[in-house]
């Protein structure tokens, strides 16, 4: 019988069906942040329960905290409450909490993984859509509402129905310029915001393979923009080699009798699946969005699409689109300037990204006018990136070098678009009044390409800027 | 807990708010999350839309005051923020029709007992206009027998048997259900090698 990795996680955390036919799974790790989580404790505290599995939950501080000044009471004071709150939280159910004092504190989608509390073969949920990240380990990781988040902390369980599973097979070697979130936008063009709905999302074939790690985490990341709640990347060689060593990976003998398990969780050569996608890597070009959802999105060589060209059921929503991002169809979309560059977020925050955004910073200034910020996905990628010089390569150039967080991604702290701006961004979604301005515009794309954008003051083909 | 309550049947005016993709960030914007209780985010329900589209649906005063709103495909994708259904329902919202859902606001809906039913492309269009014609025209939901009324019309819902089940029996509050497994529960946490730090 051959099995895929879904199918192997799920039947090992099944605690049973419930009467509604859903399965109540277990869920291994449950990550925890300021927003999502202050009313789950209410609602257990006013249940009369405790938290069932303490040791289980994990709590860091990512979506409100400013990126400029941390010092504490922060300036805004309802951050500074949301904080409070979940310090006390965790101090009176027994989680471990990073806090900004801790070190290991940043975007949770960013720590998990570097700590190694994400591991392959795990169940992992997260009051937060990008939980999806996770997968890239070759767990399964479920993005959750606050309801759910106090089902974790008062049985350890979700109430879940076992989705269907589409691989897609991304095959060949991907071009200079070329990154995993080009990748990835090119599979939500093509299969769109919402076919993933009801899905898992295995990501296979030689191109995935050959990724690093943080490769892997951009591409699941962006699974829930695909409308897929899951996604991930079977466990292997890669994965093994990137969790030898963190502080919560398995050490010494027990690290190979894990191995050994993470191995036989992977999914079977013979395994079938209820669709197949397949996409050709070398194809690919850098990508980036033109709209106001992660499906439109173009190649940066191509024009600006006109609504004529939609298929009839989304002519309106392309027309509503571009006028909101004031782009005009049939121009190139090179040349289009720019107000803001971010890099940044549980997206692409990591260091691989700060590491290939100096590559095309190196010895060049940000355009006049152009506020361009690069925001490290945890406190320890910013030590890593200083350790290198990185920092000072952004500096240089006329980036602000922040402290880690969410930041612009949604505009939750002091980090947000007035006005109309427009903001080329590493990010994840560009939805209407993301980035905390309700007529700001994002246009999502590689830390490369935003790096390139941030230089010239327009958007351009970074290809055209690699050493 | 409300477990004693159930979702059988919402009867009420419906407000119409045509459109695909409508993303949880358009519902409730970021900024508005910055709370520790949900009270009071019915306010700021759609604000931005609303502030850019002075005769948006929740805007118009016909509307004031309709317990089912209708929508497009893909309604509530993005963010999994509970907010936004929660948003919704202190709005006055009490069950939503859409041609689809995104999975996470379907989950939250369902989880502080939302019902949210589907219908054809073609019936949703229907309904879109039927509405903003007639505002007044009362829609009843009924979710028992997967339908939805309006006037002399009877359209052919969908709902999923496992949470039509939940809404029937008032188990849409899974806190309750999961718990009755402890010993279970423990029994799968003992199995599972991570759990024990890979032990043998």
């Amino acid at each position: 019988m051959a099995d895929t990795l879904l199918d192997k996680v799920w039947q090992a955390h099944t605690v049973r069906t419930l009467p509604s036919g859903q399965t109540q799974l277990f869920i291994g790790l449950h990550l925890i942040h300021e927003v999502t989580s202050p009313q789950a404790f209410q609602m257990l505290r006013e249940a009369g329960l405790k938290v069932r599995y303490p040791e289980r939950t994990f709590a860091t501080i990512d979506h409100i905290v400013p990126t400029a000044s941390q010092l504490r009471p922060f300036a805004d004071a309802m951050a500074e409450e949301m904080t409070v709150h979940l310090t006390r939280h965790c101090k009176e159910f027994g989680i471990s909490f990073f806090d900004l004092d801790s070190s290991r504190q940043g975007i949770v989608h960013v720590i998990g993984p570097e700590l190694g509390l994400t591991q392959p073969g795990m169940t992992i949920a997260c009051g937060d859509s990008h939980t999806s990240t996770h997968g890239a380990l070759g767990a399964l990781a479920f993005g959750i509402g606050t309801s759910q988040v106090r089902d974790i902390l008062a049985t350890q369980c979700l109430a879940l129905a076992k989705p269907k599973l589409r691989q897609i097979r991304i095959e060949g070697r991907l071009r200079r310029g070329v990154y995993a979130k080009d990748v990835i936008l090119a599979i939500i063009r093509r299969l769109g915001v919402m076919g993933g709905v009801g899905y898992a999302y295995e990501y296979a074939g030689s191109a995935i393979h050959a990724m690093s790690m943080e490769e892997r985490l951009t591409i699941c990341n962006m699974s829930i923009e695909g409308g897929a709640r899951v996604g991930y990347v079977n466990p292997d060689a890669t994965t093994f080699e990137y969790l030898k060593g963190r502080p919560f990976a398995p050490q010494g003998e027990a690290f190979d009798r894990a191995m050994a398990w993470w191995r036989g969780m992977a999914t079977d050569p013979d395994a079938t699946f209820d669709d197949v996608v397949r996409l050709d890597a070398p194809s690919i070009e850098p990508m980036l969005t033109w709209g106001t959802n992660p499906e439109q999105s173009m190649g940066v060589s191509e024009r600006i699409p006109h609504p004529h060209d939609a298929p009839d059921a989304d002519r309106a929503a392309w027309a509503e689109a571009l006028a909101f991002m004031g782009l005009e169809s049939g121009r190139s979309i090179a040349g289009t300037p720019i107000n803001v560059a971010f890099i940044g977020s549980c997206t692409n925050g990591r260091l691989s990204d700060l590491r290939v955004a100096a590559e095309v910073v190196r010895g060049r200034k940000v355009a006049k006018r152009i506020r361009a910020l690069v925001v490290p996905g945890s406190q320890a990628v910013a030590r890593a990136a200083e350790a290198e010089g990185l920092h000072d390569i952004f500096l240089e150039a006329g980036f602000e070098w922040r402290k880690a967080g969410c930041s612009l991604c949604l505009g939750m702290n002091e980090d947000k678009l007035t006005g109309r701006e427009i903001c080329a961004a590493s990010s994840n979604r560009n939805f209407k009044g993301r980035m905390g301005s309700p007529t700001g515009r994002t246009l999502l794309m590689s830390p490369a390409m935003v790096a390139a954008a941030a230089i010239q003051g327009q958007i351009a083909d970074v290809r055209e800027m690699l050493p | 807990m409300r477990q004693n309550d159930t979702r059988r049947e919402i009867c009420g005016r419906a407000i119409p708010l045509p459109g695909n993709d409508i993303d949880t960030d358009r519902i409730i914007p970021a900024r508005f999350l910055k709370c520790i209780t949900f009270k009071g985010l019915e306010a700021h329900a759609f604000e931005d839309d609303r502030r850019q589209m002075p005769d948006h649906p929740f805007n118009q005063a016909r509307y004031q005051g309709a317990t089912i709103l209708v929508v497009g495909q893909n309604f509530g994708c993005g963010s999994s923020r509970e907010h936004a259904p929660e948003a919704l329902r202190r709005w006055g919202i009490r069950g939503i029709v859409g041609e689809s859902f995104a999975e996470i606001f379907f989950g939250n809906c369902t989880a502080i007992g939302l019902p949210c039913l589907t219908l054809d492309a073609e019936d949703i269009a229907w309904l879109l206009e039927a509405i903003s014609r007639h505002s007044e025209q009362e829609v009843l939901l009924d979710v028992q027998q997967r339908l939805v009324r309006v006037g002399e019309r009877t359209l052919r819902a969908t709902i999923s048997d496992g949470t039509r089940h939940q809404l029937l029996t008032g188990t849409w509050n899974a806190m309750g259900v999961l718990l009755e497994a402890q010993h279970e529960i423990d029994r799968v946490a003992r199995s599972l090698p991570y759990v024990n730090g890979y032990s043998q």
